[in-house]
Protein backbone atom coordinates (compact mmCIF):
# COMPACT_ATOMS: atom_id res chain seq x y z
CA UNK A 1 0.00 0.00 0.00
CA UNK A 2 1.45 3.52 -0.93
CA UNK A 3 0.21 5.39 2.16
CA UNK A 4 2.01 8.50 1.67
CA UNK A 5 -0.97 9.02 -1.03
CA UNK A 6 -3.82 6.67 0.56
CA UNK A 7 -3.85 8.46 4.21
CA UNK A 8 -4.83 12.08 2.38
CA UNK A 9 -7.05 10.14 0.28
CA UNK A 10 -8.67 8.60 3.25
CA UNK A 11 -8.88 11.78 5.73
CA UNK A 12 -10.35 14.28 2.93
CA UNK A 13 -12.91 11.65 1.98
CA UNK A 14 -14.17 11.37 5.44
CA UNK A 15 -14.20 15.41 5.18
CA UNK A 16 -16.15 15.20 2.29
CA UNK A 17 -18.42 12.74 4.11
CA UNK A 18 -18.73 15.02 7.26
CA UNK A 19 -19.55 17.89 4.91
CA UNK A 20 -22.40 16.09 2.86
CA UNK A 21 -23.87 14.25 5.61
CA UNK A 22 -23.98 16.88 7.94
CA UNK A 23 -25.50 19.00 4.67
CA UNK A 24 -28.29 16.07 4.94
CA UNK A 25 -28.77 16.21 8.75
CA UNK A 26 -28.73 20.14 9.16
CA UNK A 27 -31.14 21.00 5.95
CA UNK A 28 -32.40 17.75 4.37
CA UNK A 29 -30.03 19.22 1.39
CA UNK A 30 -27.80 16.79 -1.10
CA UNK A 31 -24.42 18.19 -1.69
CA UNK A 32 -24.49 17.21 -5.33
CA UNK A 33 -21.70 20.07 -6.93
CA UNK A 34 -23.62 19.46 -10.43
CA UNK A 35 -27.33 19.74 -8.84
CA UNK A 36 -26.40 23.05 -6.79
CA UNK A 37 -24.63 24.24 -10.04
CA UNK A 38 -27.29 23.74 -12.32
CA UNK A 39 -29.45 24.38 -9.66
CA UNK A 40 -28.46 28.33 -9.55
CA UNK A 41 -28.10 28.44 -13.49
CA UNK A 42 -31.88 27.63 -13.36
CA UNK A 43 -32.68 30.20 -10.37
CA UNK A 44 -34.66 27.51 -9.01
CA UNK A 45 -37.35 29.07 -6.50
CA UNK A 46 -36.20 28.71 -3.08
CA UNK A 47 -32.95 27.17 -3.62
CA UNK A 48 -30.80 29.72 -4.69
CA UNK A 49 -29.97 30.86 -1.27
CA UNK A 50 -28.36 27.50 0.18
CA UNK A 51 -26.54 26.92 -2.88
CA UNK A 52 -25.29 30.13 -3.35
CA UNK A 53 -23.80 29.78 -0.05
CA UNK A 54 -22.38 26.44 -0.55
CA UNK A 55 -20.56 27.47 -3.83
CA UNK A 56 -19.19 30.29 -2.09
CA UNK A 57 -17.63 28.32 0.74
CA UNK A 58 -16.20 25.89 -2.36
CA UNK A 59 -14.52 29.21 -3.87
CA UNK A 60 -13.25 30.35 -0.19
CA UNK A 61 -11.84 26.69 1.07
CA UNK A 62 -9.91 27.47 -2.64
CA UNK A 63 -8.63 30.25 -1.34
CA UNK A 64 -7.77 28.70 1.48
CA UNK A 65 -5.84 25.98 0.01
CA UNK A 66 -4.24 28.20 -2.18
CA UNK A 67 -2.83 29.59 1.49
CA UNK A 68 -2.33 26.69 3.31
CA UNK A 69 -1.35 23.70 1.28
CA UNK A 70 -0.87 25.64 -2.43
CA UNK A 71 0.79 22.35 -3.56
CA UNK A 72 -2.36 20.79 -3.65
CA UNK A 73 -4.22 22.83 -6.21
CA UNK A 74 -3.31 21.91 -9.87
CA UNK A 75 -0.58 24.32 -11.82
CA UNK A 76 -0.54 22.69 -15.04
CA UNK A 77 -3.31 22.06 -17.23
CA UNK A 78 -3.21 18.51 -18.32
CA UNK A 79 -4.33 18.93 -21.92
CA UNK A 80 -4.35 22.12 -24.95
CA UNK A 81 -7.28 24.90 -24.02
CA UNK A 82 -9.34 23.72 -27.10
CA UNK A 83 -9.97 20.09 -24.99
CA UNK A 84 -10.25 21.98 -22.06
CA UNK A 85 -13.49 23.43 -23.65
CA UNK A 86 -14.65 20.57 -25.20
CA UNK A 87 -14.47 18.58 -21.59
CA UNK A 88 -15.76 21.88 -19.55
CA UNK A 89 -18.69 21.45 -22.41
CA UNK A 90 -19.03 17.38 -21.98
CA UNK A 91 -18.68 17.97 -18.27
CA UNK A 92 -21.48 20.56 -17.70
CA UNK A 93 -24.21 19.05 -20.17
CA UNK A 94 -22.81 15.09 -19.00
CA UNK A 95 -23.70 16.09 -15.49
CA UNK A 96 -27.10 17.81 -15.86
CA UNK A 97 -28.26 14.95 -18.52
CA UNK A 98 -27.56 12.09 -16.34
CA UNK A 99 -28.29 14.13 -13.33
CA UNK A 100 -25.36 13.93 -10.94
CA UNK A 101 -21.34 13.84 -10.81
CA UNK A 102 -18.78 12.40 -8.52
CA UNK A 103 -20.47 14.27 -5.24
CA UNK A 104 -24.28 13.51 -6.26
CA UNK A 105 -24.31 9.95 -7.31
CA UNK A 106 -20.73 8.80 -6.44
CA UNK A 107 -21.20 9.84 -2.55
CA UNK A 108 -24.51 10.79 -1.91
CA UNK A 109 -26.49 8.39 -4.10
CA UNK A 110 -24.17 5.48 -3.39
CA UNK A 111 -24.46 6.32 0.60
CA UNK A 112 -28.42 5.95 -0.24
CA UNK A 113 -27.48 2.61 -2.00
CA UNK A 114 -29.82 4.00 -4.66
CA UNK A 115 -29.17 1.36 -7.34
CA UNK A 116 -29.80 4.24 -10.61
CA UNK A 117 -26.53 6.25 -8.62
CA UNK A 118 -24.48 2.89 -8.54
CA UNK A 119 -25.21 2.32 -12.28
CA UNK A 120 -24.59 6.45 -12.88
CA UNK A 121 -21.07 5.98 -10.73
CA UNK A 122 -19.84 2.58 -12.20
CA UNK A 123 -20.56 4.08 -15.66
CA UNK A 124 -18.95 7.66 -15.06
CA UNK A 125 -15.54 5.61 -13.84
CA UNK A 126 -15.56 2.97 -16.89
CA UNK A 127 -16.41 5.17 -19.61
CA UNK A 128 -13.65 7.75 -17.92
CA UNK A 129 -10.86 5.23 -18.00
CA UNK A 130 -11.82 4.28 -21.62
CA UNK A 131 -11.30 7.77 -22.61
CA UNK A 132 -7.81 7.83 -20.90
CA UNK A 133 -6.86 5.05 -22.61
CA UNK A 134 -8.07 6.51 -26.03
CA UNK A 135 -6.32 9.66 -25.29
CA UNK A 136 -2.68 7.86 -24.75
CA UNK A 137 -3.20 6.23 -27.88
CA UNK A 138 -4.32 9.22 -29.84
CA UNK A 139 -1.26 10.57 -27.93
CA UNK A 140 0.58 8.12 -29.68
CA UNK A 141 2.61 7.81 -26.28
CA UNK B 1 -33.47 30.71 7.06
CA UNK B 2 -30.11 32.11 8.29
CA UNK B 3 -28.73 29.53 9.79
CA UNK B 4 -29.71 26.76 7.07
CA UNK B 5 -27.70 29.22 5.04
CA UNK B 6 -24.66 29.27 7.51
CA UNK B 7 -24.90 25.12 7.67
CA UNK B 8 -24.42 25.65 4.07
CA UNK B 9 -21.88 27.98 3.70
CA UNK B 10 -19.46 25.82 6.62
CA UNK B 11 -20.27 22.64 4.74
CA UNK B 12 -19.53 23.88 1.49
CA UNK B 13 -16.12 25.05 3.01
CA UNK B 14 -15.35 21.31 4.85
CA UNK B 15 -15.75 20.03 1.02
CA UNK B 16 -13.75 22.03 -0.39
CA UNK B 17 -10.20 21.26 2.06
CA UNK B 18 -11.87 17.32 1.66
CA UNK B 19 -10.64 17.97 -1.79
CA UNK B 20 -7.84 19.44 -1.58
CA UNK B 21 -6.47 17.19 1.26
CA UNK B 22 -7.60 14.16 -0.71
CA UNK B 23 -6.11 14.93 -4.50
CA UNK B 24 -9.15 15.28 -6.27
CA UNK B 25 -7.93 18.91 -6.88
CA UNK B 26 -4.72 17.19 -8.91
CA UNK B 27 -6.06 15.99 -12.67
CA UNK B 28 -2.67 14.31 -13.22
CA UNK B 29 -3.83 12.14 -9.85
CA UNK B 30 -7.28 11.77 -11.04
CA UNK B 31 -6.40 10.43 -14.20
CA UNK B 32 -3.96 8.07 -12.32
CA UNK B 33 -6.95 7.03 -10.72
CA UNK B 34 -8.65 6.22 -14.20
CA UNK B 35 -5.72 4.58 -16.03
CA UNK B 36 -6.81 1.47 -14.66
CA UNK B 37 -4.19 -0.38 -17.32
CA UNK B 38 -1.58 1.83 -17.06
CA UNK B 39 0.14 2.66 -13.63
CA UNK B 40 -3.54 2.80 -11.68
CA UNK B 41 -2.78 4.92 -8.67
CA UNK B 42 -5.83 3.36 -6.91
CA UNK B 43 -5.55 5.98 -3.90
CA UNK B 44 -8.00 8.10 -4.67
CA UNK B 45 -10.41 4.68 -4.38
CA UNK B 46 -10.49 5.79 -0.87
CA UNK B 47 -12.36 9.07 -1.08
CA UNK B 48 -15.15 7.93 -2.50
CA UNK B 49 -14.84 5.41 0.13
CA UNK B 50 -14.22 7.76 3.21
CA UNK B 51 -17.12 9.68 2.19
CA UNK B 52 -19.51 6.94 1.74
CA UNK B 53 -18.44 5.46 5.31
CA UNK B 54 -19.54 8.44 6.80
CA UNK B 55 -22.44 9.56 4.90
CA UNK B 56 -24.25 5.95 4.66
CA UNK B 57 -24.75 5.53 8.51
CA UNK B 58 -25.64 9.23 8.55
CA UNK B 59 -28.74 8.47 5.54
CA UNK B 60 -30.06 5.49 7.54
CA UNK B 61 -30.18 7.00 10.92
CA UNK B 62 -31.93 10.28 9.30
CA UNK B 63 -34.29 9.70 6.61
CA UNK B 64 -37.94 10.51 6.93
CA UNK B 65 -36.92 12.81 9.62
CA UNK B 66 -36.73 16.29 11.03
CA UNK B 67 -33.68 17.61 9.47
CA UNK B 68 -31.86 19.50 12.43
CA UNK B 69 -32.02 23.28 10.80
CA UNK B 70 -34.71 23.13 8.05
CA UNK B 71 -37.35 20.07 6.15
CA UNK B 72 -37.91 16.97 6.48
CA UNK B 73 -35.01 14.26 4.76
CA UNK B 74 -36.70 12.12 1.92
CA UNK B 75 -37.55 8.78 3.07
CA UNK B 76 -35.89 6.80 0.01
CA UNK B 77 -33.78 7.68 -3.09
CA UNK B 78 -34.86 7.42 -7.12
CA UNK B 79 -34.15 3.66 -7.98
CA UNK B 80 -35.02 4.01 -11.98
CA UNK B 81 -31.90 3.32 -14.41
CA UNK B 82 -32.83 5.06 -17.61
CA UNK B 83 -31.21 5.17 -20.88
CA UNK B 84 -30.76 9.58 -20.19
CA UNK B 85 -28.88 8.35 -17.14
CA UNK B 86 -26.18 5.80 -19.16
CA UNK B 87 -26.04 8.56 -21.64
CA UNK B 88 -25.50 11.29 -19.34
CA UNK B 89 -22.88 9.41 -16.98
CA UNK B 90 -21.32 8.39 -20.50
CA UNK B 91 -20.93 12.56 -21.95
CA UNK B 92 -19.74 13.07 -18.05
CA UNK B 93 -17.21 10.52 -17.88
CA UNK B 94 -15.47 11.36 -21.51
CA UNK B 95 -15.18 14.63 -20.38
CA UNK B 96 -13.70 13.54 -16.53
CA UNK B 97 -10.85 11.24 -18.57
CA UNK B 98 -10.17 14.20 -20.88
CA UNK B 99 -9.57 16.84 -18.01
CA UNK B 100 -9.34 14.94 -14.74
CA UNK B 101 -11.59 17.45 -13.32
CA UNK B 102 -15.05 17.20 -12.00
CA UNK B 103 -17.56 19.64 -10.94
CA UNK B 104 -16.27 20.31 -7.17
CA UNK B 105 -12.68 20.59 -7.70
CA UNK B 106 -13.54 22.56 -10.91
CA UNK B 107 -15.06 24.73 -8.59
CA UNK B 108 -12.51 24.49 -6.01
CA UNK B 109 -9.62 25.33 -8.20
CA UNK B 110 -10.99 29.00 -8.59
CA UNK B 111 -9.69 29.78 -5.47
CA UNK B 112 -6.60 30.43 -7.30
CA UNK B 113 -7.92 30.29 -10.99
CA UNK B 114 -5.20 29.36 -13.82
CA UNK B 115 -6.87 30.13 -17.41
CA UNK B 116 -7.00 26.18 -17.89
CA UNK B 117 -9.27 25.91 -14.75
CA UNK B 118 -11.18 29.16 -15.73
CA UNK B 119 -12.00 28.29 -19.29
CA UNK B 120 -12.97 24.71 -18.28
CA UNK B 121 -15.85 26.11 -15.75
CA UNK B 122 -16.61 28.52 -17.90
CA UNK B 123 -17.23 25.84 -20.77
CA UNK B 124 -18.73 23.42 -17.85
CA UNK B 125 -21.07 26.10 -16.94
CA UNK B 126 -22.14 26.74 -20.41
CA UNK B 127 -22.71 22.63 -21.14
CA UNK B 128 -24.98 23.02 -17.88
CA UNK B 129 -27.00 26.09 -20.00
CA UNK B 130 -26.97 24.22 -22.80
CA UNK B 131 -28.48 21.59 -20.64
CA UNK B 132 -31.11 23.88 -19.84
CA UNK B 133 -32.16 24.91 -23.45
CA UNK B 134 -32.30 22.16 -25.05
CA UNK B 135 -35.94 21.55 -25.18
CA UNK B 136 -37.25 19.03 -22.80
CA UNK B 137 -39.34 16.75 -25.89
CA UNK B 138 -35.77 16.32 -27.41
CA UNK B 139 -34.67 14.68 -24.26
CA UNK B 140 -37.18 13.12 -22.83
CA UNK B 141 -36.06 9.11 -23.92
CA UNK B 142 -38.07 5.98 -23.19
CA UNK B 143 -37.26 4.22 -20.00
CA UNK B 144 -35.38 1.02 -20.57
CA UNK B 145 -36.46 -0.49 -17.39
CA UNK B 146 -38.73 0.29 -14.93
Amino acid sequence: MDWDRVWPALVGGLMIGVASAGLLALTAKTAGISGILGGILEREKGEIGWKSMFVLGLIAGGVGLAIFMPEQLATESLRPLPLMIVAGLLVGYGTRFGGGCTSGHGVCGIGRMSKRSIFGTITFIAVGALTVIVARILEGA
Amino acid sequence: MMRKHIAALLCGLLFAFGLGVSGMTLPTRVVGFLDFFGHWDYSLMFVMGGAIAVYLPVWYVMKCRKSLLAGNLPCGARKDVDAKLFIGASIFGIGWGLAGVCPGPGIVLLGRPTVSTAVFVAAMLGGMLLHQLTPRKCITLPAASS
